[in-house]
């Protein structure tokens, strides 16, 4: 097996309570080990800053809406045009780059792993398909249950038991690896052109509200013994006065697991907002952040916006309509049979616009309000708050209070009586960064066990080595230097091998999808459930033998089988 | 034997119902399946071998000659076109992709010649779509526009549309009406609860009235549009914002007629008006059972779903210069690989001479009317009969093709495959 030993490595591991020591790293074939042997090939890291692979656990890179992010937008693939280069294809995009393109980036800037934020269970094997030719990260798929009817038949008879059951059958079908909740009740009222406003009002065409099926899939998740937990869009995204419906949403969730949180909050930024309209849009975060704070069951994801051009594209369909009326741009939807929908928009975000300068801030202020960087992770909810090549400049953002000032001095100056960023002094540290961009995310997702988001001997050799020297750099006002060194990787290692080397990737690389299968009783096994046989029968357009994602399709892949308690 | 849920490997509808009766390895009857798809499961008569030209001769010659052959013509050309693919699955589209960007082809689709317009209409205003189960379950208004499903995709309206078992649909044929657009009265007509009779030309003018129509703005809208009386375009407007989900779905009579993208493009916004008032959707009707997979997997592996030139190192993308059609029209290619399809049968005169005039090599099971054009044939197992594989409804779902026939004929993904290493192996060597 191929070993690597990686000396001088300055390490950061806050899984394993390393902060800041100076260390060497054996590496054996895809696993980080006790010791290397003499044979190891050797990498002087130069005392350089060397974090596990980073890990995106809420981004949009692969499926059927990130296609058709790029099919109906060749300006942005215009905008990122990379030649064939050594092993690298050729690429294009830049807020929805090509599946290479997406590979590539990421891996230059540390990441090795990426969770597909919303995968529609029909449309599954797409999102597969685009999994492989993104051979430098491990793939994961949050897959959509909010407008899934059999889940939401079950839960209207009460019958927790048998949406759990749903749920494992699905997953196991399409190769899944979470619950993923968007605009839970939204999606299916959307199916005739309606929304739901907040979490207490009935779906039109079944008797629940979202409130129910959040609860309802949260604890579903825990009979299932899934490693994430649920993964919620919230309603009622974007629009003034959110924030009270983000934290009725809160109150809903339960404490029941006590290795991790029992939901995940995505894109939080979306959902803290103040006022009754645009003309008093301001920002919420103080409270949202201080419910955070008490919820220990909550971890929640920034979901920052970052000016300039990208595209917006979520499951949340009405909200992208809404999105669409206010921008006037080009608008996709595509609702997906007896589960979701998906909407798309191009928006430019302005310095000059106040509600965009808003949005800015308001994702700042959580991620410095928030006290444990284990509750708030790092991510735009790529591409929608920006593209995910703006994250060392968000990171240089929570180390400095002088760049924040700096940026604040250049958006709408209105923006100061609406927010409370410039009275923020807090300044994140290389440890709570790198809670916030790989180890966090490991835990939140229930994937420390697999070997991921730690450096310690059992681990998977994923490791982000970064031109950084911590002892040189004063991030508070040297933050252009933090942006340079988080922009590239001196060297990336996926499962023990440089995929990265100073921006370039230098082999073709193979990824692992990850996803998980549930052991189900077979009394509870969907599969041979009369009812549920009947529903897809007749009114889905694919056949229930057609549906499940086939072995082809997976590649290398690890399957994550759990007990239940079905 | 019978094997059930078998997809068509016919129209872009992908029905995945179809039973196969099969004995010792032969099909002897096909269930579910429209007339289209029943001829190509029971279709005969294929090309056996490998065939090249010699001396003005066809002659057979085996795989290893045909391939190396299509290597060295690949190799030596300056400005190679790669065109077809819309009749073959994603995995060996991919290949094709490699194999483009590789030797800086030009690779282009079926769909430069067919929904074309409507991806530049899409690329100008987006795309409010579903797929096709939200209509059979939803709609209860479905309007065919410059489309004729029932000779193209005969199963269109008893699957997804007018005859479908709907969830809230009570009495799928008395609670959904039908309305069909075009410029003769088709078979569809004759199903329609209206049907609208547009002079040649004239839909870019009638989709403009309705927009006023759904504005509010029926005064700017003259007595007659396009041979249109104005009392049936109000009452069409009205059903139209009345229906509680609107389905249009539209054909070549819009995208390939006078206006072209811009029919399309004012289809497209008459849908997202309506939107501001109910729900609505609109959708092309794909023809070849694999056309949209070939739009999705050049646009997640280029950026773009049709017309990609890689000549200049990186995805160049710009219909009008870069399509199958205006390259040919200007003779810029100098060596051509056609693959699941028949652009002989179909293309303008002045394009088919020139690919007669180059070294065109194609990949096709059967005789066809591009052959007559080629240099070089080699034929494939059958996609969807005889090899598996994925591909993309009309409406963006994927389904796995399947093999249900044994062969031991290669797939198009293995030629491609031998062609591509043949290619590095010749460069290799100088
Ligand atoms: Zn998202």
């Amino acid at each position: 097996m191929a070993e690597i030993l990686l000396k001088n490595a300055y390490v950061i591991d806050p899984i394993s309570g390393i902060n800041g020591e100076l260390m060497d790293i054996a590496i054996s074939g895809s696993r980080i080990v006790e010791e290397a042997s003499q044979k190891a090939e050797v990498i002087d890291c130069q005392g350089y800053l060397t974090l596990p692979g980073g890990i995106d656990s809420h981004t949009h890179t692969s499926g059927t809406k990130v296609n058709f992010g790029r099919y109906m937008s060749p300006e942005d693939m215009r905008a990122g045009r990379t030649a064939r280069r050594g092993p690298m294809h050729i690429t294009s995009g830049y807020s929805v780059p090509t599946t290479y393109g997406n590979s590539y980036r990421y891996s230059a800037l540390g990441y090795t792993t990426l969770i597909e934020g919303a995968m529609a269970p029909l449309e599954a094997r797409h999102t597969h398909e685009e999994f492989k030719f993104t051979p430098l990260q491990d793939s994961f798929a949050n897959t959509l249950f909010d407008g899934n009817w059999g889940m939401l038949r079950a839960l209207e008879e009460g019958d927790i038991t048998r949406a759990a059951a749903i749920i494992a059958w699905t997953l196991t079908a399409v190769k899944g690896f979470a619950i993923k909740l968007t605009n839970p009740g939204g999606t299916e009222a959307w199916g005739f052109g309606k929304n739901i406003s907040c979490i207490n009002e009935k779906i039109p065409t079944f008797d629940l509200t979202p409130a129910d099926i959040i609860k309802g899939a949260i604890r579903a998740n825990e009979m299932l013994h899934l490693p994430h937990s649920v993964h919620l869009h919230c309603n009622n995204l974007g629009t003034p006065g959110n924030y009270t419906c983000t934290i009725g949403t809160f109150d809903l969730v339960p404490d029941i697991n006590d290795k991790r949180q029992s939901l995940y909050a995505t894109h939080v930024q979306f959902h803290s907002y103040g006022g009754s309209g645009w003309g008093d849009f301001c920002s919420k975060s103080e409270p949202v952040a201080r419910k955070v704070d008490f919820s220990p069951q909550i971890v929640i994801d920034m979901g920052q916006v970052m000016f300039g051009r990208t595209t917006t594209m979520t499951a949340d369909g009405p909200m992208e309509f809404n999105l669409y009326r206010l921008h006037h741009d080009k608008w996709s939807n595509h609702d997906v049979e007896l589960e979701t929908g998906s909407g798309i928009i191009p928006v430019n975000y302005r310095k000059k616009n106040l509600v965009n300068s808003i949005m800015w801030a308001i994702g700042l202020e959580l991620a410095l309000l928030v006290k444990n960087p284990w509750q708030c992770l790092l991510t735009t909810d790529n591409p929608n708050g920006a593209p995910f090549v703006k994250y060392p400049e968000i990171i240089a953002l929570l180390m400095s209070k002088q760049y924040r000032d700096a940026e604040f001095a250049t958006i709408h100056p209105d923006t100061e009586k609406r927010v409370p960023l410039p009275a923020l002094d807090r300044e994140l540290n290389w440890h709570e960064i790198a809670v916030m961009t790989r180890a966090g995310q490991a835990r939140a997702l229930g994937i420390i066990d697999l070997g991921k988001g730690y450096l310690m001997p059992g681990a998977e050799a994923d490791i982000a080595i970064y031109p950084i020297k911590t002892d040189e750099i004063d991030p508070s006002a040297e933050y252009e230097k933090v942006i340079a060194g988080f922009s590239r990787t001196e060297y990336t290692i996926k499962r023990g091998r440089v995929v990265s080397r100073r921006g370039d990737a230098i082999i073709d690389g193979e990824n692992t999808t990850y996803w998980v299968k549930p052991k189900v009783p077979a009394v509870y096994d969907m599969q041979h459930d009369p009812a549920f046989i009947e529903l897809f029968e007749r009114y889905y357009t694919v056949r229930m033998s057609n549906y499940p994602v086939q072995e082809e399709y997976l590649h290398r892949n690890y399957c994550i089988e759990t007990e239940t308690d079905l | 034997m019978e094997i059930r849920d078998v997809p068509c490997p016919f129209c872009g509808c992908l029905c995945d119902d179809i039973s196969v009766r099969l004995d010792d390895n032969r099909i002897l009857g096909v269930e579910n399946c429209c007339t289209l798809g029943n001829a190509k499961f029971l279709s005969k008569g294929r090309l056996q071998h490998p065939i090249m030209r010699k001396n003005g001769k066809w002659v057979e010659v085996s795989y290893e000659e045909a391939i190396d052959e299509t290597a060295r013509i690949l190799s030596d050309a300056v400005r190679p076109l790669l065109y077809g693919w819309s009749g073959t699955v994603g995995e060996a589209q991919v290949v094709g992709v490699h194999l483009g960007e590789e030797i800086g082809a030009l690779i282009d689709s079926t769909t430069s010649v067919c929904h074309n317009p409507s991806i530049l209409a899409i690329q100008e205003v987006g795309h409010p779509g579903c797929t096709l189960g939200q209509v059979k379950n939803r709609a209860d208004l479905v309007i065919y526009w410059g489309c004729n499903p029932i000779e193209a995709h005969p199963r269109h309206m008893s699957r997804y549309t007018t005859y479908a078992d709907g969830y809230f649909i009570d009495n799928t044929v008395t609670d959904r009406k039908v309305i069909v657009v075009d410029i003769r009265r088709s078979e569809g007509a004759k199903v329609a609860d209206e049907f609208i009779q547009i002079k040649p030309g004239g839909d870019y003018l009638v989709l403009s009235a309705l927009r006023a129509m759904v504005r509010g703005r029926d005064d700017v809208v003259p007595d007659s549009v396009a041979g249109v009386k104005k009392e049936q375009l109000q009452r069409v407007a009205s059903l139209m914002q009345k229906a509680k989900f609107g389905a249009v779905f539209f054909g070549l009579g819009i995208t390939m007629s006078r206006g072209k993208y811009k029919n399309v493009r004012n289809a497209i916004e008459l849908v997202s008006e309506l939107n501001r008032k109910t729900k609505f959707t609109i959708s092309a009707m794909r023809g070849h059972f694999n056309v949209y997979g070939f739009n999705e997997v050049l646009t997640w592996m280029a950026g773009y779903p049709f017309a990609v030139d890689f000549s200049r190192g990186i995805a160049f993308y710009n219909p009008g210069e870069t399509t199958v059609i205006d390259l040919l029209e200007r003779k810029e290619p100098d060596a051509c690989l056609v693959i699941a399809s028949d652009p002989g049968a179909h293309f303008p005169k002045s394009t088919i001479e020139h690919m007669a005039a180059i070294p065109t090599v194609q990949i096709d099971p059967c005789v066809n009317a591009t052959t007559a054009l080629c240099q070089v044939q080699i034929p494939v197992a059958i996609t969807g009969i005889e090899a598996a594989g994925t591909a993309y409804r009309m409406d963006g779902v994927p389904i796995r093709m399947k093999k249900i026939i044994e062969t031991n004929f290669p797939t198009d993904q293995e030629i491609l495959e031998r062609i591509v290493t043949r290619i590095r192996e010749m460069k290799r060597d100088g």
